[in-house]
């Protein structure tokens, strides 16, 4: 696949006798969201921080844009990582910032702007993504959703191409996750970046899907669009779907099937 | 039985080896991080507050009492030898050489060092270093190096502090309380105390500085990397104690390896 921003060609990723990776092929086409899903402890934290090179594998390659990052020396992985957004799970904010100096951190280290053009743009980004009032705050005092915000604003500072979401709505409730996709949503089609989301939060994450990615027991399975796992005939990923979506889903995604 | 022993042996063997090369390779980033830029000057200035500054009321106390005991016992010991005259000079000779440098350094390691083990693991877990290095700012330079830096500056100027609290302690304990001559008690400070004994003062703290703050914050740097430590909060705290007792221990031996290759 040649518009694949990202592609893992043969990856195997082990911890001592633990094999998390054996031998995955995945392709992430640009500007698309995919949606990375699989039980816990199946990898998926492990699957984003190969693609940011804070993991190396075993054996294979990870391409971004044809070059392989896993052979990159830290000089060249650093300039890479400058496409990347990353919204962690916990927010990952510095706990001695404030969410204004969290959300300038990346212009203020890796830009040359002044200080004047600094703040207009994290003072816009927060006010986007419903942030005004809390500049002075530190991350301690956020709740989860709030935390998740200040998150992406920070990832978003320095327009990254691809955004990597790892559970962006694990612990909220499902007002405020539904409030997050849309956000998602918004602001992808506003800076139209390349999107993987790994989440829990199946069937309601496919709403956003382009592709979806299913990881289990070392391996994938990639499906080009999120109507196409039911109709799987892989055992394993019948168990999956009806474990994760229920009976319901399931009956009701083969009643539309011709 | 045989075989499972060895087994775990090499396996033992094995992870110590690892664990020293990753601690190596660690020590010379973080002083590397020192040469790039841009330099965090108000950081490492605001290390040295938390690290010098906030210390100096235990290092007062301690460095007070400390002397005011050596002024005691060395009165009563030296008066056996009708040579309480030298009194100055045998509280001075203690500080300045031994105890000034190491009771400093434990003294920071218990408050400052715990600190900094603790902050780094916290943030290793909560994945704050890993959002470092997707920014591409490296978290030598960003979070250790002013750790380094400033207690490189503080641990040495605490040391100092302690010297000249634990000489005054040891004057009011031997001569205004006990009586000894305060004449002598100086003059024999100035004719025994020579530059080598400050010279061993000051290189004592400058290698004990580095050793609290290698191991502090290296241990909570790899505080996901270390075994039998547990997760989350439990492998924090583990790594935080294990970081204070391992700081110790290498600073008494370091006492001793510097005394005997310095003396
Ligand atoms: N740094 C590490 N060292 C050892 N094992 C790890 C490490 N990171 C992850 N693992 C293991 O790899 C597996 C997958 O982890 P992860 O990707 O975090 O799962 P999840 O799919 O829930 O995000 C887990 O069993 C975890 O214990
Ligand atoms: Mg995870």
């Amino acid at each position: 696949m040649s518009d694949a921003i990202i592609q893992f060609e043969k990856v195997v990723k082990t911890f001592g006798a633990q094999t998390v990776l054996a031998g995955v092929d995945l392709a992430i086409p640009a500007g698309k969201t995919t949606v990375i899903a699989g039980g816990s402890g199946q990898g998926k934290s492990v699957t984003l921080k190969l693609i940011l090179g804070l993991l190396r594998p075993d054996s294979g390659a990870i391409l971004k844009e044809g070059q392989d990052i896993t052979r990159m020396g830290r000089k060249e992985l650093n300039r890479v990582r400058t496409d990347f957004g990353v919204l962690f799970q916990g927010a990952a904010l510095l706990d001695s910032l404030t969410v204004f100096d969290n959300v300038a951190l990346p212009l203020v280290e890796r830009t040359k702007l002044g200080r004047e053009e600094i703040r207009q743009k994290v003072v816009t980004t927060l006010g986007q993504l419903g942030l005004e009032g809390s500049e002075e705050k530190f991350p301690a005092q956020l709740s989860g959703g709030m935390k998740k915000r200040v998150g992406l604003a920070r990832a978003l500072q320095l327009q990254p191409k691809i955004m990597l979401f790892d559970e962006p709505t694990t612990g909220l409730d499902p007002e405020k996750s539904m409030e997050i996709y849309q956000l998602f949503h918004r602001t992808q089609r506003q800076y139209g970046y390349t999107s993987i989301i790994v989440s829990h939060d199946i069937p309601k994450i496919f709403n956003l899907a382009d592709q979806v990615v299913i990881l289990n027991h070392g391996r994938v399975v990639t499906f080009a669009s999120p109507e196409d796992i039911p109709r799987s005939e892989d055992p394993e990923i019948k168990t999956f779907v009806k474990k994760t979506m229920g009976d319901v889903y399931l009956s009701k995604e083969m009643e539309h099937m011709p | 039985m045989l075989f499972s022993l060895i087994e775990r042996l090499g396996d033992v063997t094995l992870y110590t080896i690892s664990d020293m090369g990753r601690m190596g390779r660690y020590l010379l980033l973080s002083l590397f991080g020192a040469l790039k830029r841009p330099f965090r000057f108000n950081e490492t200035v605001r290390q040295i507050r938390l690290i010098g500054a906030n210390s100096f009321v235990v290092i007062f106390f301690t460095a007070a009492f400390t002397g005011m005991v050596l002024g005691l016992q060395g009165y009563y010991t030296l008066r056996k030898f009708g040579a309480e005259g030298v009194l100055g000079s045998a509280v001075a000779l203690s500080l300045i050489r031994e105890l000034g440098p190491v009771l400093t350094a434990l003294m920071v390691t218990g408050r400052a060092g715990s600190a900094m083990c603790a902050e780094i693991g916290i943030m290793r877990n909560s994945e704050q270093i890993d959002a470092l290095e997707c920014m591409a700012i490296d978290p030598f330079r960003y979070l250790i190096t002013p750790k380094v830096l400033a207690t490189l500056i503080a641990v040495p100027l605490l040391t100092l502090i302690f010297n000249v609290v634990g000489i005054y302690g040891g004057y009011v304990a031997g001569v205004k309380l006990l009586g000894s001559n305060p004449g002598a008690y100086f003059v024999s400070m100035q004719h025994s105390v020579i530059n080598k004994d400050i010279n061993l003062g000051i290189i004592k703290s400058f290698v004990f500085a580095l050793l609290i703050v290698w191991i502090c914050t290296g241990r909570g740097y790899f505080v996901h990397q270390i075994r039998n430590a547990g997760f989350g909060a439990e492998g924090v705290s583990r790594v935080t104690t294990q970081a204070v007792v391992m700081s110790s221990i290498a600073i008494l031996v370091w006492d001793y390896l510097l005394t005997a290759m310095l003396l």
